[in-house]
């Protein structure tokens, strides 16, 4: 039994647990969906009446709705909204006379983009930080690290984009206080022009990385193998990195799985402030303007995106371990 | 048949005297500088969104209408603060009856694709409003053509369905601009000032200068980025460190931080955009009479115009037509703070104590401040206001006018008809405090039908005086419309209508590098 177990690869055993997520997961944003849907339809207003605005009269907007189809009853419209998503066709927006594709794809790249450099940044920023606390734990160096992570966190992030512009844009002229996205634009434009934006997404999400990182870290430092490791002379990096790292690992991307998700929809702040076109001020303003479809795409690429991660995290953590591999 | 008295060429003169005076107080007395051709400039508005859109009819933001005064020419224009409109595409309106409008349109205008402008356009134009189903947000003016024919080639006539004197007026807003015939979705070919290059919804748009635009040395800018930064702090960062060089919506507490850059300037432009506070008459006890002289009598607008609005406000008067308005009826005495009566009328009313909910909104400007005032002076006089303050997101729809007490906030409209017409008149869908008055929609049907123009202001003055005295409406003040802009950026001419120079700014504005 244990010869059959062994002979097989090592990815071998998370196959079943991926396909009871996916399952999960399909499950649960059938929920979320119903929810959504429901929710945003107690709202006051729906999308014809937000279109035609203050000086709308009842006629108008009979006409308007009957034209969008929002006279039917909702659950009507929630179930050909469903079988359309299944087809692989999110419909309409109500309100930009757009495929919902076509909006999302546009703004889809810009959430990655700058999701994608900010995890990088703020993944080496908070290992770097988390290993080297956990090493010095109780020095000067840890201490120090500890206050500036702290605060990070306890600063709201409109608050560090908002002193970055005014230290770096208004006062310093070095950057852009908006981020312009523009297709032709060169990395170093387009890097500079993000930088405020990452800057503040970053001071977000490091602290909490990094402070769990520390804490796996340390947890394994105390551990009776490192102890031996050391007697035998294995020299101190190739202990951390080889053989504390990996054993680390499962925390350590649980935390990163988390901080990360919230870069791709909780980022509507920085988004505000730096009128990044990217999805989660897409969805806000599908929100105010009652546009159902747009909104549902938006919360199941969210909701989709949050599940893949975690799922991510789980299976490099099994991976990482043999004793969960089993 | 009578013409008229519009000259394009009077009219502008008049424009550039009122830019010296009241637009770029800053740099009066300098030595007269001559526009040149060029700049690159990108301009921040406050709000964008998915239903951006190139529909003239659908416009709903500034940048809506900043965007299609760009792209397209309407038939007559707004070009100064006089609120008189100028001839555009029209080169002569006439009328005997103010019912049946000939126009005579200008030879030789080509829209962007190179196509001739004719009255066919035009008809459609027009005409397009009148269909339900693209929503237009003229439909209610739209209703008054009773029919719209081409009379020629360059002729077109407008019959109306009662008679209406302020047609030209009418005609010279971004709605009823003028798209191509047969384009049931205008993609912005249009015969204005600039062409579009890219339109991406909630993120640019991006205009070029129109080579062959059709009133020769304009514009003078070659390219115009058109943004949105939604947040005040941001777009004040945004225009001081460089990025942006023209902002609309300043909060009137940035504007000394705007002024602290000797590169910036704003333009301060009244208008008649106020924030008002509704007492229904059909319910109790916002419908009784003392109650509503009370409330009237304890604003302290002074207060509310240096507390919330830094002083860039103007003092109102309980009624909708601004000072600098034609038709102002300065006879109407001003209605001061006087708690004194209104404790009186307070308990001749009978109301003293009771609990009184208001309902206020970031949506309606400074409404939640002005509510904060409201309760502290109803305090002294007896009444016991409950301030609820309720989200932006479907305040319009959920809480305006369906409370015994709210707050509404209206945009400046081109005429004073058709701010009667739409907030005043008893049958009007947006009649927000529910006041019926014969003598008032009597009055308004006359006046409109014009002639006499002393008799019409007559009207119009008695009109104002009815509001001021029995409406269930409170208007502290007019608030002014600020923007932020580059000192480099010049020619701007304030227009009372809107930010950004009435929506217009790109017509004039020319860049000094």
């Amino acid at each position: 039994m244990a010869r059959t177990a062994s002979s097989r690869p090592a990815w071998f055993g998370v196959v079943p647990l991926i396909l009871y997520r996916v399952g999960s997961a399909l499950l649960t944003l059938f929920l979320v969906s119903a929810v959504v849907f429901t929710i945003s339809g107690l709202l006051p207003g729906d999308a014809a009446q937000e279109i035609l605005g203050q000086s709308a009269t009842p006629e108008q907007i009979q006409v308007l709705r009957h034209e969008m189809g929002l006279d039917r009853p909702a659950w009507t419209r929630y179930f050909e909204w469903l079988v359309s998503i299944i087809a692989g066709d999110p419909g309409m927006s109500y309100v930009a006379n757009m495929p919902v594709a076509e909006i999302i794809s546009d703004r889809l790249p810009n959430t990655l983009k700058l999701a994608g450099i900010t995890a990088v940044v703020s993944v080496v920023t908070a290992l770097t930080i988390g290993v080297v606390g956990a090493i010095n734990r109780g020095g000067r160096i840890d201490k120090t690290l500890n206050v500036v992570t702290l605060s990070l966190v306890a600063t709201p992030e409109f608050l560090v984009a908002t002193l970055g512009v005014l230290l770096f844009s208004v006062t310093l002229l070095w950057l852009p206080s908006i981020s312009l996205v523009n297709e032709d634009a060169s990395w170093g434009e387009m890097l500079r022009s993000l930088a405020l934006p990452i800057m503040s997404l970053t001071s977000v999400v490091v602290a909490q990385m990094a402070r769990m990182t520390r804490a796996a870290v340390a947890d394994q430092l105390d551990r009776p193998y490192v102890e031996m490791a050391r007697l035998k002379g294995v020299p101190f990096s190739r202990i951390v990195l080889f053989h504390v790292l990996p054993n680390a690992i499962g925390p350590i991307v649980n935390a990163m799985a988390l901080s990360l998700s919230y870069l791709f929809g909780g980022a509507l702040i920085v988004e505000t402030i730096f009128n990044y076109p990217g999805l989660a001020s897409l969805m806000v303003n599908a929100v105010t303007s009652r546009d159902m479809p747009l909104l549902q795409s938006c919360a199941m690429i969210f909701c989709g995106t949050y599940l893949t991660m975690v799922l991510v995290a789980d299976v490099i953590a099994i991976l990482a371990n043999p004793r969960l591999r089993a | 048949m009578t013409s008229i008295p519009f000259n394009r060429r009077t009219a502008i003169a008049a424009g550039l005297a009122g830019v010296g005076l009241l637009a770029l107080g800053g740099c009066s007395g300098a030595p007269k500088e001559v526009p040149r051709r060029g700049g690159l400039v990108r301009v921040a508005g406050h709000a964008s969104s998915t239903s951006d859109t190139l529909d003239p009819a659908k416009g709903a933001t500034t940048l809506d209408y900043v965007r299609h005064h760009m792209l397209y020419s309407g038939l007559t224009c707004f070009e100064d603060d006089s609120l008189v409109p100028s001839l555009s595409l029209a080169r002569a309106i006439e009328t005997d009856d103010r019912i049946t409008w000939h126009i005579d349109l200008q030879r030789g205008v080509q829209f962007h694709d190179g196509s001739e402008l004719t009255a066919q356009d035009v008809v459609h134009s027009l005409l397009r409003h009148k269909d339900p189903e693209l929503g237009s947000k003229v439909a209610f003016v739209a209703e008054q053509f009773a029919e719209v024919r081409s009379e020629g080639r360059f002729g077109v006539v407008i019959r109306l369905t009662g008679a209406n004197a302020d047609l030209p007026n009418l005609l010279a807003v971004s709605h009823m601009l003028i798209v191509k015939a047969g384009q049931q979705k205008p993609d912005g070919t249009g015969s204005g000032p600039f062409r579009l290059e890219e339109f991406n919804p909630a993120v640019r748009t991006i205009l070029v200068r129109n080579g062959e635009y059709w009133i020769p040395d304009r514009p003078k800018l070659d390219r115009v980025e058109l943004i949105a930064i939604p947040d005040e702090v941001s777009r004040v960062n945004a225009l001081l460190s460089g990025d942006v060089h023209m902002i609309n919506a300043v909060n009137p507490r940035s504007v000394r931080r705007i002024h602290a850059d000797p590169n910036y300037r704003t333009m301060i432009t009244p208008s008649s955009l106020f924030t008002n506070l509704i007492m229904r008459q059909d319910s109790l006890p916002t419908g009784n009479p003392d109650f509503v002289q009370a409330v009237k009598l304890m604003l302290d607008r002074p207060l509310i115009n240096r507390a919330i609005f830094s002083d860039y406000a103007v003092i109102a008067n309980d009624q909708p037509i601004a000072p600098f308005q034609p038709y102002y009826n300065a006879n109407v005495p001003q209605t001061l703070l006087d708690t004194d009566k209104a404790r009186w009328h307070v308990q001749r009313s009978g109301l003293t104590g009771v609990r009184l909910p208001v309902y206020c909104s970031t949506a309606a400007t400074g409404s939640v401040d002005m509510a904060s005032i409201l309760q502290e002076y109803g305090s002294r006089v007896g009444l016991n206001f409950a301030v609820n303050r309720m989200p932006a997101d479907g305040y319009w729809s959920t809480h305006w006018m369906r409370h015994p007490m709210t707050f509404g906030n209206t945009n400046p409209r081109p005429t004073a008809d058709l701010l009667f017409s739409m907030f005043f008149a008893s049958n009007a869908d947006s009649n927000e405090s529910g006041w019926k008055n014969e003598r008032f929609d009597r009055l308004l049907v006359e006046a409109r039908a014009g002639g006499d123009e002393t008799l019409r202001a007559e009207m119009y003055g008695e009109m104002q005086q009815m509001i001021h005295d029995q409406c269930g409406v409170a208007i502290p003040v007019f608030l002014s419309f600020i923007d932020g802009y580059d000192r480099r950026l010049k020619g701007l001419r304030s227009v009372p209508l809107g930010a950004f120079g009435g929506y217009r700014f790109a017509e004039y504005a020319w860049w000094d590098e």
